[in-house]
């Protein structure tokens, strides 16, 4: 069965349809990466998954997405976003809060009690970071580099153990070295969990994705294997697109 | 083909004006002016505050800050009972206003995009812009009349009143210069929206509130006018709320206007007092914020 299922979503801002009547299943424990030229509806597609599109004032969407066969739109969107958590295009660490506490703070502020020590090295470890910040974990996150604070954002989203996971972006405002690193990482991360990735980057979506979808003014251009979207795309658009042609 | 794309270029990329030595010039014309600038600020500041300290100084000493007022023609006496009264005022105040005004700034910042939210934001600024004296009559016909009393309570409920509307506004301010992004990132996490608000949003605005609740307080403990007829004055200890209460403001007030040479040097006095008071009140709060913010 698939981890995620969604059909004919519609999203709009107000008056302007971003997602247009889209479909798409991701297996689960798997990369499916997003593409398509800016504006094109990805990150309000996958903003839908965990219901974090609703939160802007106007937005409002349509159609179903099922989390294991159960609409998400008919459970509470705090207990969704437990299970599907999310990384953003820009670090956002909380300021005010030391590393360690960046990390569990989906832990702490859900009151849940856990094993904290344990759950601190194993992200962080999983997260290549520990190593880096093991000595200074009561320090301030926000002295970290900017790749650093990434990964502290993805170490934060696994810490809560959610089992999808989305990203925006993640490595669009890093280095090349940073950027190698979170793809060796979601590399690992998909043992565990289903990813959803959208970039602007086609050789990271050919590099770390099963699965790639081209989204072109907020429609779904085309959906399949990496390698045959990249490769033997069906459509015309989409070639242009992975050429290079156009966006 | 060369001057065509050097003449592109000028349409392109604009020089900037003038030559290298012009625009230092005009750079250290433009630094000199804005000097000027704070060093016109500063001058009455800081005459205010040395004449202030100048006049004040040789009226403290322990006994001014311990004891209670002397009567016309004895020497000695302090204000004692006029500062534990503003600390009492104040701090009553500040019990009623704080909550009130960082409480609507919340709602405000949260809530506060549609009609409701315009109407209590317009509320506020019209009621920042009134004059305290005219606070001061609110609080005298909502409480001295039906009690037939002046008391510390009627006091600290026209300072609370004067506090609201510019905390609530500041707290706005400050919580809406939170960055989205922390909320959204909290939220991601499957935190509630209540629990981001207050363990997120609010504690990243926490030095900024902390700021805005001490001018709040600070402009609060300076306030003469919407004591005049509440909390009048007295000549004895008091910390009873439904008595009227001595406020270093109020005694300035009666020192300065009365023909004794003493009283105008126990104003002074009096007045560095406060200042003394306001300083200490600040850096308590800033040290403690810096504590709070490193740890």
């Amino acid at each position: 069965m698939n981890k995620l299922e969604v059909d004919k979503l519609d999203a709009w801002f107000g008056e302007t349809r971003a997602v247009k009547s889209i479909s798409l299943a991701v297996p689960p424990c798997s990369v499916t990466a997003i593409i398509g030229p800016s504006g094109c509806g990805k990150s309000t597609f996958v903003r839908c998954l965990n219901r974090m599109h609703e939160l802007t004032p106007s937005a409002r969407s349509e159609g179903r997405v099922l989390l294991d066969g159960e609409d998400v739109y008919a459970v509470d969107p705090v207990y969704l976003r437990r299970r599907v958590g999310m990384v953003f295009q820009r670090p956002n660490v909380f300021p005010t809060m030391s590393i360690s506490d960046n990390v569990l703070s989906g832990l702490r502020l859900n009151r849940v009690r856990a094993d904290y020590e344990a759950i601190l090295e194993r992200t962080l470890t999983q997260t290549a970071l520990w190593d880096e910040v093991k000595d200074r974990l009561e320090g301030s996150a926000v002295g970290l580099s900017g790749g650093q604070q990434q990964r502290l954002c993805i170490a934060r989203a696994l810490a809560v153990e959610p089992e999808v996971l989305l990203m925006d972006e993640p490595a669009s405002a890093l280095d090349p070295i940073a950027t190698a690193k979170i793809e060796e990482l979601i590399d690992e991360l998909k043992q565990q969990y289903t990813i959803v990735i959208v970039t602007h980057n086609m050789q990271q979506a050919i590099r770390i994705s099963d699965y790639t979808a081209f989204f072109y003014l907020g429609e779904l251009v085309e959906h399949g294997a990496t390698e045959q979207v990249f490769t033997r795309p069906a459509k015309r658009e989409t070639e242009d697109y992975v050429t290079g042609k156009f966006g | 083909m060369m001057s065509m794309s050097t003449a592109a270029r000028r349409y392109a990329i604009p020089r900037t004006v003038g030559s290298h030595k012009a625009r230092q010039v005009v750079n250290g014309f433009m630094t000199a002016v804005c000097g000027a600038a704070v060093a016109l600020a500063l001058v009455p500041l800081l005459s205010l505050l040395w004449l202030v300290v100048s006049k004040g100084a040789h009226a403290l000493s322990l006994a001014f800050f311990t004891q209670l007022p002397a009567p016309v023609g004895e020497t000695g006496g302090g204000v004692g009972n006029a500062i534990v009264g503003t600390l009492y005022m104040v701090g009553l105040a500040s019990l009623i206003g704080l909550p009130l005004g960082v409480g609507a700034g919340v709602f405000l910042a949260e809530r506060g995009d549609g009609k409701l939210g315009a109407a209590i934001r317009f509320t506020a600024e019209v009621l920042a812009g009134v004059p305290s004296i005219v606070i001061g009559l609110v609080a005298y016909g909502l409480i001295v009349v039906p009690m037939r009393h002046f008391s510390a309570l009627a006091g600290a409920v026209a300072l609370a009143i004067l506090m609201i509307p510019t905390l609530a506004r500041a707290t706005e301010e400050m919580i809406r210069l939170v960055p989205r992004s922390l909320r959204e990132a909290s939220l991601a996490l499957g935190v509630p929206g209540w629990r981001t608000s207050v363990s997120v949003v609010l504690r990243t605005a926490l030095g900024g509130l902390i700021n805005a609740a001490l001018l709040a307080i600070a402009r609060a403990a300076g306030e003469t006018a919407p004591l005049l007829f509440t909390a009048l004055n007295n000549q004895y200890w008091n910390v009873k709320p439904l008595q009227p209460t001595a406020s270093l403001t109020v005694q300035i007030y009666n020192y300065a206007i009365s023909p004794y040479a003493e009283w105008h040097e126990k104003a002074w006095g009096a007045a560095l007092c406060l200042l003394l008071l306001i300083g200490l009140l600040s850096l308590i709060a800033k040290v403690a914020v810096r504590n709070r913010v490193t740890t």
